[in-house]
């Protein structure tokens, strides 16, 4: 029985594998991804692989999870059908450990106030968040060198 | 009286920030169209009104609602509504938009409606332009344009075949009724408009 077990591991691994891939997920996981309550400050950003300025500011994103005591997460507006695409771009640059998920919800107007009513739908757009406090913060576009740090700060105090 | 003072002149910069809402009188712009020609409200006295959309040759979005854009124009044109697209990408920051690349798009895709570059970006911030493409409708009253909505071409982005509500269409329809559109305002994703850098 063990045996087996390990035999369908063995089988199966590529199936687990790919069950570790961006999941598409509807707006009650990102509700709830900004809801939740946690210790440590919540960095949320609004991107997509066809997005220029939102790829070019990622790199900050990682640095920022490498650097520990903050929670990443990448929420992806790429359509669903480009979720192949977006695995590929999640590995050949490394995200896999920065939470990204594909937020799968063409009704935009439906969504985009309940992330933040001051959003316009433009992105890059990062929803800073501390669920001790509940101070959050919300930026449109593109964030600056240094701006990240600033803003983190200015949600933890 | 100092601190009301004060609060009048935030209240004020941000309403100029945030550039028109719903309602708002429409300042007169002029802009050079992929024809050569320069186009401002004025050419637009005889009309209705106009569907103007904040668009470019570059965002997938905008590339996605291309044929929607050009649609909109066809089927609103004669009956007072044309479409005007405005570009107000920075060439320098996306050199797919300069005004030869929107010559050649719009030549490329046959556009009939008219295409415009907004090249000091000027337009793009007294509307309060984000993204493209961001629609705004205006309807004429008197000698004046106003903002009668703000906001997506409809629902579905990626598909036009499963659009379930086609706002700029149905608020366009309101107006020809004289009605007052409903939404007046909705959201969508799409690109940010590339800003000069500062």
């Amino acid at each position: 029985m063990k045996k087996l077990g390990i035999l369908l591991t063995f089988l199966l691994g590529p199936v687990y594998l790919k069950a570790q891939d961006v999941p598409l997920v509807k707006y009650d996981r990102l509700g709830s991804i900004i809801g939740q309550p946690g210790d440590e400050v919540r960095v949320i950003n609004f991107w997509a692989t066809w997005c220029k300025p939102c790829v070019k500011e990622l790199p900050l994103f990682k640095n920022l999870a490498e650097g520990g005591h903050i929670e990443v997460h990448l929420v992806s507006l790429d359509y669903a059908d480009n979720l192949d695409k977006v695995n590929q771009f999640v590995s050949t640059n490394n995200y896999k450990d920065l939470n990204v998920i594909l937020l799968d919800e063409i009704d935009y107007n439906s969504w985009i106030d309940k992330v933040d009513s001051s959003w316009s739908g433009a992105i890059p757009a990062t929803l800073i968040i501390h669920p001790k406090t509940g101070k959050r913060l919300f930026v449109e576009g593109e964030i600056k060198d240094g701006a990240l740090e600033r803003y983190i700060d200015q949600v933890s105090n | 009286m100092l601190l009301l003072c004060f609060l009048t002149l935030f209240a004020g910069k941000s309403i100029e920030e945030k550039g028109y809402t719903v309602g708002d009188i429409v300042d007169n712009f002029e802009l050079k169209s992929v024809s050569g020609e320069m186009i401002s409200l004025d050419d637009y006295k005889n009309e209705k009104g106009i569907i103007l959309v904040f668009d470019c040759n570059t965002c997938p979005v905008s590339k996605a609602y291309k044929e929607r854009i050009k649609e909109l124009h066809d089927k609103f044109a004669d009956k007072g509504f044309p479409v005007l697209a405005v570009n107000s990408n920075d060439p320098g920051r996306q050199p797919g938009d300069s005004f030869d690349e929107m010559v050649k798009y719009a030549e490329k895709n046959k556009y009939q409606h008219t295409y415009v570059q907004d090249l000091q970006q000027e337009v793009a911030r007294s509307f309060g332009a984000t993204n493209t493409p961001h629609v705004f409708v205006l309807k004429k009253s008197g000698a004046d344009f106003k903002v009668a909505y703000i906001g997506a071409i409809d629902n579905n982005s990626r598909d036009a075949s499963a659009v379930t509500k086609t706002y700029v269409e149905d608020a366009v329809n309101a107006l020809l009724k004289g009605n007052n559109p409903t939404p007046d305002k909705t959201k969508a994703i799409g690109c940010t408009i590339k800003w000069k850098e500062a």
